[in-house]
């Protein structure tokens, strides 16, 4: 079936308050940066912007170290970052999600700020001819729930929208307590990432805190302390190049045989990127012995609501922390 | 092919543009882009929705570039930018806007033209060599990508190469005879002279 591109209007902006007044000053407005969500979308039906504000030329890429974080600008794109020698040597978990993220070209074309804002997979918000999804018309209903449900959620869902989230750089960002830097209509704001997702509930349309008009500037991401270990474990159909069923990704310093610090974000199963809270709890003073592994990974999916197509997803996402989790306390490796 | 390789040609179109639409032709909004593709310099001024791979194909004639999937997920419509392989499917024509746009069709260079070259880059005579192609079709964005992973040392392994590679699909299934085309241009230094 041949969808129709809307036609619209390009507009190269060539500062940042003048990108933002023109989107947040027109309700069909948007912005432009990698575009590869964006046009697919367009191209599907899905998304039709009047006017694409394209921010592609504007001052906002980048990667700055700071004291203890590093500052990515909006417009860096996943390769720049996965390359930057900060995140080579200090932060493992995040260059890992972006090279396990995407392919080699769409690592050079898509922009951090544009991932942090990546729609869901889900095959039934991505056709229109689908009458039946509240995240493209809030009270229309939602054919996933009742319809193949392999790659949806299984956190965070509400009787309204099982729509996974589908990044995998959100989920070591979560984990590292990252923060968002908008530039808006009233000026600018930070939003810890914790807090930039919301959760479909009533309202699946709703997918963040930004309102119309806010630009993602930069992120600031906290280093890890020297000697932690981390990683990103991805658990997909295929061997590469695909969305996640299940990831993890761990971040764990052990001194004298006990963890001090833990940080674990979950991936492929929430309709946010989640923050595994309850098993960093479990494990942060305690030795990593297999068995409080275990038992974080158990705590890790606590509250997971399953439809028939997606119970597989509870223990493939328990072993897959596990497994993340042996990766980065085994000794001697 | 015209080779004025300094002058910008101007190949602003006729009132045809991609897909149907309610709107009158004339009322389409439309944007100017500069950019250059295998060396030569281009100014269009088309329907702002108009992505490079339409561009190339329908505007410039470079039929190089496949539409295979049009969504990101098959590679058949990869070139380089600014040295660097991207989709030029999922982005629009004027996003090239002071870019250096490279084509399987402007790949060979005069350093390959040896006696034995046939007029091919490396990478080329060596997907001829390994069979590395049945149907074709996939071959082009293969080529381009295969050429910028050896640029950016990523070739070191079979497994690299696999993995590096796996935005571009073959639905032929020619993968071995890809991964030992590249693994022979890696080994015979291809690094070095392989860049766009």
């Amino acid at each position: 079936m041949a969808v129709t591109v809307r036609a619209f209007e390009y507009i190269r902006a060539t500062d940042v308050a003048e990108a933002v007044a023109a989107v947040s000053s027109d309700p069909h407005a948007s912005f432009l940066a990698g575009g590869t969500t964006q046009l697919d979308l367009m191209k599907d039906g899905v998304l039709r912007p009047h006017r694409l504000i394209d921010i592609g030329a504007l001052p906002l890429g980048g990667v700055t170290r700071l004291a203890d974080s590093i500052r990515v600008g909006a417009l860096t794109t996943m390769e720049e970052l996965a390359a930057h020698p900060v995140v080579v040597e200090r932060l493992p978990l995040v260059r890992e999600s972006l090279l396990l993220g995407a392919s080699t070209q769409l690592r050079n074309m898509a922009t951090i700020g544009g991932n942090l804002l990546q729609r869901t997979r889900c095959g039934y918000f991505r056709d229109p001819t689908v009458p039946a999804c509240n995240k493209r018309l809030r009270g229309s209903g939602c054919a996933a729930v009742t319809g193949a449900a392999r790659p949806h959620a299984v956190l965070g869902v509400s009787d309204h929208c099982i729509a996974l989230h589908a990044s995998d750089l959100t989920t070591a960002l979560v984990a590292l307590d990252a923060t968002v830097h908008v530039e808006g209509p009233g000026g600018p704001r930070s939003i810890p990432l914790a807090e930039f997702y919301l959760e479909p509930g009533e309202t699946p349309d709703l997918e963040t805190v930004l309102g119309h008009g806010e630009l993602i500037t930069a992120v600031e991401v906290p280093l890890l302390p020297v000697g932690t270990r981390s990683g990103y474990l991805k658990v997909r159909d295929r061997a590469s190049f695909d969305f996640a069923l299940a990831s993890c990704a761990a971040a764990v310093l052990v001194e004298d045989g006990v963890i001090r610090t833990v940080r674990l974000g979950l991936g492929g199963v929430g309709t946010t990127p989640r923050r595994a809270r309850a098993a960093e709890d479990l494990l942060r003073g305690r030795a990593p012995t297999p068995r409080a592994l275990r038992a974080a990974a158990k705590a890790a999916l606590l509250g997971a609501v399953t439809v028939p197509g997606t119970a597989f997803k509870v223990p493939l996402a328990e072993r897959t922390v596990l497994r993340a989790l042996q990766a980065v306390t085994r000794v001697g490796s | 092919m015209d080779h004025r390789s300094d002058a910008e040609r101007d190949t602003s179109a006729s009132a045809s543009s991609p897909g149907s639409t309610s709107a009158p032709p004339d009322r389409l909004p439309r944007a100017a882009v500069s950019f250059r593709v295998n060396g030569t310099g281009y100014r269009l001024e088309e329907d702002t929705r108009l992505t490079l791979l339409d561009a190339l194909r329908e505007r410039l004639g470079l039929t190089g570039p496949k539409k295979g999937c049009d969504q990101g997920g098959c590679g058949a419509c990869t070139v380089v930018v600014d040295g660097r392989p991207v989709l030029s499917c999922l982005m629009l024509a004027v996003q090239a806007q002071g870019r250096e746009v490279t084509t399987i069709e402007g790949l060979a260079t005069a350093d390959d033209s040896g006696p034995d070259s046939g007029g091919l880059h490396p990478m080329q005579r060596a997907f001829l060599r390994h069979d590395a192609l049945q149907c074709g079709f996939c071959t082009p964005g293969q080529i381009m990508s295969a050429v910028c992973l050896i640029a950016e040392g990523r070739a070191g392994s079979d497994e690299e190469i696999r993995e590096y590679m796996s935005g571009n699909l073959c639905r032929c299934g020619a993968y071995p005879n890809i991964v030992a085309a590249i693994r022979e241009v890696a080994g015979a230094g291809g690094g070095d002279r392989a860049g766009v």
